[in-house]
C-alpha cells in the first residue's frame, strides 16, 4: 500500500502541475458535461471514430514506410521490395498500411452514409457534413497517389488509366492530366508528383480539414434521432461522453486493431478483389496485364463509364459519364442546404435518392468484378 | 464482260499463277487430258510458276503453238529428260550463278557439284543406277517447294518422310544391304521430338547430319565432327578427354557409341555410373585395368549429389513461395542452381570426375544457400504466426480488461 500511495503521491503532483498550467481540469469537465444520446443505432456512433483510429494508423505506418521508401523510376520498386524482404517487420508495416487504409475508406463511407439516413447533416451540422464530404475525397486521393508508389506493373497500368479518365474533364482535362503525370505519360515524374501529394499536401490539408471536423462534432455534440424530436427530456437515455463513450471507442479501437493485426499477418498482399502483390516492376513498354483493375472504391465509376455508349446526344460517352457524376457528387455535397424538413421529420426524396446511390454503387461494383 | 475478266485475273493472281499462264497453250492442252494430280494441275504449287517462270523455261518449245508436232519441231525443245538427265537438267539453270541471282539469288549453285560427290550421285553417273535418287525424287515434279514452305517435300517437318520414301522401304532397298529402321528409330529420337512436338524447325533432320544434295553417311572420325556442329561444347569437352584416343584407336563412333545414332534418346543421369542402365558398363568393368569404372562412379555421385540438392531446396522454396513469403531473391538463385546443372551434366563428355566434382560443388553450395535462406523464410513465417497469437491473447485481455472497467463506470455513474 505505502508503494501505491507514493505512486499515487507521484502521480497526483505531476497532473497538479500539468493542471496548473495547461487547465486539464476544465477540459475534463468539459467532456464531462458532454451527453452521447443511447438508442437502437448508437453502434453508428463508432464508425466515425474507427475512421479515425484507422487514420492515426495510416499516419504512423505511413511515417515508418517513409524512412526506408525511395521516389523515383529506378528505386521506387527496390526500395519496396527491400522494405518487404529484407526491412524487420517492413513486410508487416506495409500491410497493416494497406489493410488500414482500405478499411478507412470503407469505414468513411459508412460513416458519411449513416450520418446521411439519419439525417445528422441538419442545422447546424452544415459545415461538418461539407468537411466530412472533403475528407472522404481526400481520402480517395490518398489512396490513388498512394497507389502507384510501389511502381509495379498494376500500378503503373492502374494510374494511366486513371489519370487518363481526368483527362476526359471538359477543358480543363487535358492539362489536368498534364499536371498530374508531370508530363504526358506516366513517367518516373509522375511518381514524384504523388509522391509529394500523398506523404506532403494531402497530409497537410487533412490535418487541418480533421480537426475542423472535430471541433465541430465536439462543440455540437451527437446528433439526436429524429425520433427523438417529439420526446420528454425524460424519455431521452444519455451516456457521459468521458469517460463512458470515450472508453467504449478505446474498446471498439482495440478491436479493430486486432482485426487489422490478423488480416495483416495472414494476407499481407491482401485478398481477392482487396489485393496489392508487389509483382513485376512496371515497364511502361510492356503490354498492358489483360485485366486492369482500379480500386476497389473507384470501381463504381470506372464500370458505370465503361459501360455508357460511344455517345449520348452528341457528348461522348466518358464526358457525359463524367458530367452526371459531377452533378450527382454536386447534389450530394449541397444535401445539408437541399433537405429543409424540420428535426422531426424525415426527408424521403432525399432518402430515396440516397438508397439509389447505394443501390447504383453496390451494382456498378459487383457488375465490376464480375463481368 | 470486264468484270469477268477481272474476276479471272484475281483469281488467278489469288492461285498465285502468272497472268500469262492464262495463255500458255502447254498447259491449256495438258490440263485437259491429264488426271488430277498429273502435272499442269499440280504446277500451282511450283515455286518456280510463282516466280514467274513457265513451262518452255524448262521444257523448251513455244507456248504459243497450239499443236504438239509443231512444238517439237521448236529449236530447244526437251521434252522429259531420262533419271539420268534430270541433274543436269536443272542445273542448267541453278549451276548458273548469273542466271540464279536474277530469281533467288540466295540459293547456292553448286547443288550438282555436290551431287556428283554423293552415294545417289556417284551411282547415277558412275554405274548408272536407275534406282539411286536424283533431284526429283526428294523435290518431286511440278510441286517442287521451297524449305521454307510447309507444304514442301523439303520442309524440315517433311525430310525425314522424302528420305524415308526410299530409305524406309526395305525391298527397294535389300539388294544395297543397309538398315531400313533409320526413319522409325529418328522418329523416336529426341531431336524428332523436339521438331515435331516441341514445334522447333530448327531441330536437326536427316539433312542437317547428313548433307542434302553431298548426301554422305558420316564416317567414324567425323561423326564427332557432325554432332559437334551444334553440341560444339560436348565435342570439345570429349576431343580433350581420354576416351578420344581409346576411341581412335579400337575404331569406335565418337558420339554414336553411347548415345546411338538415329535413335537418339533423350540423354538421363541413369546413363553415367558403374552399373546399368549406364552406358559405361558396356565398355568398362571393374577389373579392366582402367580408372573407367571409379571415375564413372564418382561422376554418377556428383551429379546425383547435386540433383538431390537442388531438388531438396526447390522443394524448401516451394514450401515457402506456398507460404506467401517474398521468395524473389530466393527463386533467382535457384535459376543459378539449375544453371551449374546444366553445365555439371555437359562436363561429364570430359570424363574427368574431378572437373565434374568440383563443378557440382559450386552448384551444391549455392543450393545450401537457397535451402538455409528457405528455411529461414518458413521460420519467418511460424513467427509471423506466434507473433499473432500472442498479440492476438495480449489484445484480447485488454479488451475484456477495458469491459470490465466500463461495467464499473457504469455502475459508478447510472446505477443511482
Amino acid at each position: 500500500m505505502a508503494g501505491g500511495g507514493v505512486k499515487e503521491g507521484l502521480y497526483a503532483r505531476l497532473y497538479a502541475w500539468v493542471n496548473e498550467r495547461f487547465k486539464v481540469d476544465a477540459l475534463v469537465d468539459y467532456m464531462g458535461d458532454k451527453k452521447v444520446p443511447v438508442h437502437g443505432h448508437s453502434a453508428f456512433y463508432y464508425l466515425g471514430g474507427i475512421s479515425l483510429f484507422l487514420f492515426i494508423v495510416q499516419v504512423v505506418t505511413g511515417i515508418l514506410l517513409l524512412m526506408y521508401y525511395r521516389p523515383g523510376a529506378d528505386s521506387a520498386y527496390e526500395s519496396v521490395r527491400f522494405i518487404v524482404a529484407n526491412v524487420q517487420f517492413g513486410w508487416l508495416i506495409r500491410s497493416i498500411h494497406s489493410w488500414s487504409a482500405n478499411l478507412m475508406i470503407l469505414a468513411v463511407f459508412l460513416h458519411m452514409f449513416t450520418v446521411f439516413f439519419t439525417h445528422a447533416y441538419r442545422k447546424p451540422r452544415e459545415l461538418t457534413w461539407l468537411s466530412g464530404i472533403g475528407l472522404l475525397g481526400l481520402a480517395l486521393m490518398f489512396g490513388f497517389s498512394g497507389y502507384l508508389l510501389p511502381w509495379n506493373e498494376l500500378a503503373f497500368f492502374a494510374t494511366r488509366v486513371g489519370t487518363g479518365m481526368a483527362g476526359a474533364i471538359p477543358l480543363i482535362g487535358e492539362s489536368v492530366m498534364v499536371i498530374m503525370r508531370g508530363g504526358e505519360e506516366v513517367t518516373g515524374a509522375t511518381i514524384g508528383r504523388f509522391f509529394g501529394l500523398h506523404v506532403a499536401i494531402l497530409p497537410g490539408i487533412f490535418t487541418v480539414l480533421l480537426a475542423a471536423h472535430l471541433i465541430f462534432i465536439q462543440r455540437q455534440g451527437m446528433s439526436e434521432p429524429v425520433q427523438w424530436a417529439g420526446k420528454s427530456e425524460g424519455a431521452k437515455r444519455y451516456q457521459r461522453f468521458f469517460p463512458s463513450f470515450i472508453l467504449r471507442d478505446l474498446l471498439v479501437w482495440l478491436i479493430v486493431l486486432n482485426i487489422l493485426a490478423v488480416l495483416a499477418v495472414l494476407f499481407p498482399d491482401g485478398i481477392g478483389v482487396v489485393h496489392w502483390p508487389l509483382g513485376a516492376k512496371a515497364d511502361p513498354f510492356a503490354p498492358p496485364p489483360e485485366v486492369i483493375r482500379p480500386e476497389w472504391y473507384f470501381m463504381f465509376a470506372f464500370q458505370a463509364l465503361k459501360l455508357l455508349p460511344a455517345h449520348v446526344l452528341f457528348i461522348e460517352g466518358e464526358l457525359f459519364g463524367i458530367i452526371l457524376f459531377g452533378i450527382g457528387g454536386l447534389v450530394w455535397t449541397l444535401v445539408p442546404f437541399l433537405d429543409k424538413k424540420r428535426a422531426d421529420q424525415k426527408a424521403q426524396y432525399l432518402m430515396a435518392f440516397g438508397w439509389f446511390v447505394v443501390a447504383f454503387i453496390l451494382a456498378m461494383t459487383v457488375m465490376g468484378y464480375l463481368v | 464482260m470486264f468484270k469477268t475478266g477481272s474476276t479471272v485475273l484475281v483469281f488467278l493472281l489469288m492461285l498465285g499463277i502468272s497472268p500469262c499462264l492464262a495463255q500458255d497453250n502447254c498447259r491449256d492442252c495438258h490440263f485437259d487430258f491429264e488426271d488430277d494430280d498429273g502435272p499442269s494441275h499440280k504446277i500451282v504449287r511450283d515455286v518456280h510458276i510463282q516466280k514467274g517462270l513457265g513451262c518452255v523455261d524448262c521444257h523448251g518449245g513455244d507456248m504459243t503453238l497450239d499443236d504438239m508436232e509443231q512444238v517439237r519441231q521448236v529449236k530447244g525443245y526437251r521434252g522429259i529428260p531420262t533419271h539420268r538427265e534430270v541433274p543436269e537438267f536443272c542445273a542448267e539453270c541453278h549451276s548458273d550463278a548469273v542466271y540464279m541471282r536474277n530469281h533467288n539469288p540466295a540459293l547456292a549453285t553448286d547443288q550438282l557439284d555436290k551431287y556428283k560427290t554423293s552415294i545417289h550421285g556417284q551411282r547415277l553417273f558412275g554405274k548408272n543406277d536407275p534406282k539411286v535418287a536424283n533431284c526429283i525424287s526428294c523435290h518431286s515434279v511440278h510441286e517442287i517447294g521451297d524449305a521454307k514452305m510447309p507444304h514442301s517435300s523439303t520442309h524440315p517437318t517433311n525430310i525425314a518422310l522424302t528420305c524415308g520414301q526410299c530409305h524406309a522401304n526395305a525391298d527397294y532397298m535389300a539388294e544395297y544391304r543397309i538398315p531400313t529402321s533409320q526413319v522409325d528409330d529418328y522418329m523416336e529420337s529426341v531431336h524428332a521430338k523436339a521438331l515435331y512436338e516441341g514445334g522447333d524447325v530448327s531441330a536437326p533432320t536427316c539433312n542437317d547430319c547428313h548433307g542434302n544434295h553431298g548426301a554422305a553417311p558420316p564416317g567414324v572420325s567425323s561423326l564427332s565432327a557432325v554432332c559437334g556442329m551444334c553440341h560444339a561444347i560436348e565435342a570439345d569437352l570429349f576431343n580433350g578427354s581420354p576416351h578420344k584416343i581409346a576411341f581412335e584407336e579400337n575404331d569406335y563412333p565418337m558420339c554414336e557409341t553411347c548415345h546411338s545414332n538415329h535413335k537418339i534418346e533423350k540423354p538421363t543421369d541413369a546413363m553415367v555410373g558403374a552399373e546399368s542402365p549406364a552406358v559405361c558398363v558396356d565398355c568398362h568393368s571393374a577389373d579392366d585395368g582402367t580408372m573407367g569404372i571409379e571415375a564413372a562412379s564418382n561422376i554418377s555421385g556428383a551429379i546425383g549429389n547435386l540433383v538431390a540438392a537442388h531438388d531438396e531446396a526447390d522443394s524448401l522454396l516451394n514450401e515457402a513461395i506456398l507460404k506467401g513469403m517474398m521468395t524473389t531473391d530466393e527463386e533467382f538463385r535457384l535459376k543459378d542452381v539449375r544453371q551449374v546443372l546444366i553445365q555439371t551434366r555437359t562436363l561429364v563428355h570430359s570424363f574427368n570426375a574431378d572437373s565434374v566434382a568440383s563443378k557440382a560443388k559450386e552448384g551444391i553450395e549455392k543450393a545450401d544457400e537457397v535451402k538455409s535462406n528457405s528455411v529461414a523464410l518458413i521460420d519467418e513465417y511460424h513467427f509471423r504466426r506466434r507473433g499473432l497469437g500472442l498479440a492476438t491473447i495480449f489484445i484480447t485481455i485488454l479488451v475484456v480488461a477495458l469491459y470490465i472497467k466500463i461495467r464499473r463506470v457504469d455502475n459508478r455513474l447510472y446505477s443511482r
